[in-house]
């Protein structure tokens, strides 16, 4: 532990190691931050429990700024105190940008695995992707104090992976602290200083950005170059945007001003912006006075690869949608949205996300913390279609699928990494192969597991992908997958039609291929979920003009109640009653009343976030 | 026949003082009494009406039975007589249902009828029904309920054909049926019989097998009810298990479709969408009462009252019954005062179901203006709108009564 700490802005570069820790969510990457803070004395032991074990409670009532982006923390060996920025890393497949930005804050980083499960195809993605930014690798086996724990294992997989000696991986427990200090240690002995130069002009990436209540928006930097000061005029490079700094410091673990930022310093800048689109990831800040000429690039714009339709089920609450969606945008810049109606669910938006997790965290939160309930449509990918007089349209509800001469479709596709037991090797390919997928390469990570990588459909992992394989590896499989482009393929619209009325709700891109087993699944569900009316109604699948599945719902004959004596008076009254209310739930397609909840069954897609979450 | 689960309600004070308002029609309305008989000697797997097997009740020394129900009933009578006062006219018709009303003793039966005659006094020619079943009644017995002033008698055959009577968990005789017919009939009562359609694996043939079997009785009224499956009884558990199918609506129309057509062909004219009388006067009066909207008491555990727009019901449990009238108190566990709109609403709802049908005058001028699509439809006679100014369903319209009440209310 160190007596006493450096002071921001005056810490030379040599003193100073920035990292992260790469892991999979249940390995325990959070207990291990928690020790670490604990052994570095930037929290008591006293205050620990309270504090920051329970911290997602108190993000909840405080707002977002106290989650540790960025902790500095010192650290004392032979005598010389050192400076460790601990750099947070979001955890999942559709924050891949973000990860990249947290990775290039960083020199280094701690590869966490469970010493009793092995390393996860998201933390490999992750791995590579930190291999790929230079950054030196410290191996870390945790959880070794778990009687399950396979250190001897797990280590030579990793050893393998990164090309160094299994000796060479540290083994730890997070829970009881055994090799925390020495991790520390290395932390300081193995990562280079970062280098930049203090006489240029500031050049300081942004990993993060996060939205207050009370402060607005509070970005997260590391500078390269120069430094950054209170007070002072900043810039924006993507945007050309200047504002002043009205507060800058370090996190450790509450944020503290400091009189500025130097090279190779990680910190928070707080400017009075309110939306997190005016400080975006990725962007460089630079000085007003004395601008630098040159930004530090990777830069790039969150794109939206995931498209559905979010409908208020009671109508009332579409400006209540609205509203939330204004509020929830202020701190997810990859959120996009616009308003859209759909003749079966009435007023709602078209919003764009960067994959099924997201979209299933924006749903869960307008659910949970703006009291919605809402209606989501099955999730569509984006298309680019050519037209045969070579007019191009962006295609991101099948309703704007253009009718009339298609010369060519394209849809995005990923590279998709699956890690899972040897056994099941069989199983996804064939799995893969169903899926459109293009086999890239194959890896033993050791005897018994084998990385695969594929070139998939985005849409195909949007359908099913990831239950399926979760179902056909019983559970062992996992999945991590990132952009790839885009790719010409067979693709059709499918539209649903109810007594010849385009339902524009269940409409659906899908391939040639797939196209017929599309048409008869909606039909059928649609004829056990529609109630009979007074005249058949006819459910066809259609590709353009061309009919592909039939389902009849045949007349209703019947509904009278064969008995009506005196008690069942007024059990048959209560019963109509009810269904006058019902009926105001109805939406009409046409002549045909459907029931609400017809709708909603029907798109549920066994909820796009079961895929997700891995 | 009151429905198994009481309806939610507001609570009945335990004098079963009724509103000033609804006291008013008293003198002026009809009055009909239900008894209700809550006891079977086994329960019918489809059955959710409020009844009970001996045993169930705790067999001989318990609090209610075949033994004491009438002196329960009596005490209920002299309830129903203090709060309609001296002006409640005499009674126009009693129907004693349950339950199997005939596992009473006939003296038991006559003491009940008599208990009403001492009380309210009977109407000249009031209808008497009470139901039976065909296995539980002897010439005897039913030479004595027509002596004690019973005129009518609502025969249980539900089916003709012994596996439908086997899944329904009847156990008479099919054999027992046309002896109870003809000594009801020696007996100078009227018959009706009640049939039940669409039990599973009930074959279209076996329905007609059942009609012929029912028309060829000559009975003077026919009641035909399409199965329902009720929540929480055995049918409904061996329906979810998958042991037997449930019913379907289609087939239950071709059956109604059937049974109409047949009895049409018999003589037998409808009057209500599952009622066929052989003339007009031996339709069942007591049960026009209920669709008119007249006053009624009902007397019994689980039964139903209707008073000028209030209606209430019993305590289902016997024993809890007998407890309530034994302490004085109104055996009520609850009731309901209807607004103007729910009144409005069962009218549209019970008089649309009866060939009289409802006069179109009674109607909302919207609800009048929706009825010519419901000609258009077919799902309304035109003639009797048009003649007659009067709602009268089509045999399709019959059968689709409740999309029939749906958008003459919503209108």
């Amino acid at each position: 532990m160190a007596r006493t700490a450096l002071a921001p802005h005056a810490t030379p570069p040599e003193l100073i190691r920035n990292f992260c820790i790469i892991a999979h969510i249940d390995h325990g990457k959070s207990t291990l931050a928690d020790r670490m803070l604990q052994l570095t004395g930037v929290v008591d032991a006293r205050a620990m429990r309270a504090q920051y074990l329970d911290r997602m409670d108190i993000e909840r009532e405080r707002g977002i700024t106290i989650k540790s982006q960025a902790v500095r923390m010192p650290w004392e060996v032979d005598g010389t105190t050192y400076a460790l920025n601990m750099i947070d890393t979001p955890g999942h497949v559709d924050f891949t940008y973000e990860v990249s930005r947290s990775l290039a804050a960083c020199e280094g980083a701690v590869l966490l695995v469970d010493a009793a499960q092995g390393i996860e195809a998201q933390t490999l993605a992750n791995l590579y992707l930190a291999m790929e930014n230079d950054l030196t690798i410290i191996p870390v086996l945790n959880k070794i104090d778990l009687p399950a724990a396979q250190p001897e294992k797990y280590a030579e997989e990793l050893a393998k992976l990164i090309g160094v000696e299994p000796e060479d991986c540290l083994r730890v427990s997070g829970k009881t602290g055994a090799g925390v200090e020495p991790l520390l240690d290395t932390i300081v002995a193995k990562l280079p200083a970062p280098v930049g130069n203090p006489d240029a002009p500031a050049r300081a990436m942004i990993f993060d950005s996060v939205y207050d209540t009370y402060r607005g928006v509070v970005t997260y930097v590391r500078v390269v170059d120069g430094n950054l000061n209170p007070r002072e005029r900043i810039v924006m490079m993507s945007t050309k945007a200047t504002h002043e700094l009205l507060e800058i410091g370090v996190i450790s673990p509450e944020p503290v001003p400091s009189k500025g930022l130097g090279v190779g310093e990680v910190g928070y800048l707080i400017t009075g912006v309110k939306d997190v689109r005016q400080s975006r990831v990725g962007d460089t800040v630079t000085n007003a006075s004395k601008p630098a000429t040159k930004d530090l690039g990777g830069y790039r714009d969150p794109k939206p690869m995931v498209f559905s339709g979010l409908y208020p089920i009671d109508g009332s609450d579409y400006p209540d949608l609205r509203e939330a969606l204004d509020k929830l945008k202020l701190n997810d810049a990859a959120l996009v949205y616009e308003p859209e109606t759909s003749a079966a669910l009435g007023f709602g938006f078209r919003c764009g996300f960067l994959g099924l997790l997201h979209l299933e965290i924006v749903r869960e939160r307008l659910e949970r913390e703006f009291g919605l309930d809402l209606i989501s449509t099955q999730p569509n990918v984006v298309y680019d279609v050519t037209m045969d007089d070579g007019k191009q349209v962006h295609v991101t509800n099948p309703s704007e699928y253009p009718d009339g001469k298609i010369r060519e479709v394209s849809e995005p596709v990923v590279r998709a990494t699956i890690l899972a037991p040897t056994e099941f090797v069989g199983a996804i390919m064939e799995l893969c192969q169903q899926k459109r997928g293009n086999l890239r390469g194959m890896d033993y990570l050791s005897e018994d597991r084998v990385e695969m990588r594929y070139t998939l459909p985005l849409a195909e992992i949007v359908f099913d992908f990831f239950d399926q394989l979760k179902s056909r590896t019983r559970g062992y499989a996992s999945l991590d997958y990132e952009p790839d482009g885009e790719q010409v393929a067979d693709l059709v619209k499918v539209e649903i039609l109810l007594q010849g009325e385009t339902v524009d709700a269940f409409s659906a891109i899908v391939h040639k291929d797939k196209a017929y087993a599309y048409g008869v699944m909606m039909a059928s569900k649609l004829k056990d979920l529609i109630p009979r009316q007074q005249f058949e109604v006819p459910i066809q699948a259609a590709i353009g003009s061309r009919i592909i599945a039939r389902e009849n719902i045949r007349a209703i004959r019947k509904d009278v109640l064969a008995k009506c004596y005196g008690g069942d008076i007024s059990r048959k009254r209560k019963l109509l009653e009810k269904q006058k209310e019902g009926k105001k739930r109805m939406k009409m397609v046409g002549r045909v009343e459907v029931p609400q909840e017809a709708f909603i069954a029907a798109l549920s897609s066994d909820s796009a976030g079961d895929k997700a979450k891995k | 026949m009151p429905p198994s689960a009481l309806p939610d309600g507001d609570p009945a004070p335990e004098s079963g003082e009724l509103p000033s308002g609804a006291l008013a029609t008293v003198p002026t309305t009809d009055l009909a009494v239900y008894v209700h008989v809550p006891f079977c000697t086994v329960r019918c797997g489809y059955c959710d009406f409020n009844t009970y097997t001996l045993t169930e009740l705790g067999g001989p020394g318990a609090a209610i039975g075949v033994d004491s129900y009438a002196e329960a009933a009596l005490r209920e009578l002299d309830l129903a007589r203090t709060v309609l006062g001296d002006e409640a006219p005499s009674v126009a018709t009693v129907f004693v249902g349950g339950g199997t009303p005939t596992m009473l003793r006939s003296a038991d039966l006559v003491t009940v009828l008599g208990g009403i005659r001492d009380r309210f006094g009977l109407a000249p020619g009031a209808e008497v029904t009470t139901e039976a079943n065909p296995d539980s009644v002897t010439p005897q017995s039913l030479a004595e309920l027509a002596q004690g002033g019973y005129t009518r008698v609502s025969i249980g055959m539900q089916s003709a054909v012994p596996h439908v009577l086997r899944t329904l968990e009847r156990t008479h005789d099919p054999a027992n049926v046309a002896k109870a017919v003809a000594a009801t009939r020696d007996a100078g009562m009227q018959v009706s019989i009640d049939l039940i359609y669409g039990t599973p694996g009930e074959s279209l043939d076996d329905w007609r097998r059942s009609l012929e079997a029912a028309i060829a009785l000559e009975p003077d009224h026919v009641s035909a009810y399409a199965l329902v499956v009720e929540e929480g009884t055995k049918l409904a558990a061996q329906v979810r298990r998958g042991v037997v199918p449930a019913p379907e609506d289609d087939d239950e129309a071709d059956k109604y479709e059937l049974a109409d057509a047949m009895l049409s062909e018999a003589g037998f004219g409808w009057y209500e969408v599952s009622n066929w009388a052989r003339s007009p006067r031996n339709r069942c009066r007591h049960n026009v009462a209920y669709w008119a909207g007249t006053n009624w008491w009902g007397i019994g555990p689980g039964a139903h009252s209707h008073v000028g727009g209030v209606r209430w019901w019993n305590v289902k449990h016997p024993s809890a019954y007998a407890a309530r009238l034994a302490s004085g108190a109104s055996p009520a566990h609850a009731r309901e005062t209807l607004t103007d709109e729910q009144r409005y609403d069962e009218r549209v709802l019970l008089g649309s179901r009866l060939v009289d049908g409802l006069p179109l005058g009674d109607l909302r001028g919207s609800a009048r203006a929706a009825v010519a699509g419901l000609i258009a439809e077919g799902l309304v006679e035109g003639a009797a709108a048009v003649g007659g100014g009067r709602l009268v369903l089509t045999r399709r319209g019959r059968l689709l009564a409740d999309t029939v009440v749906h958008r003459l209310l919503a209108a």
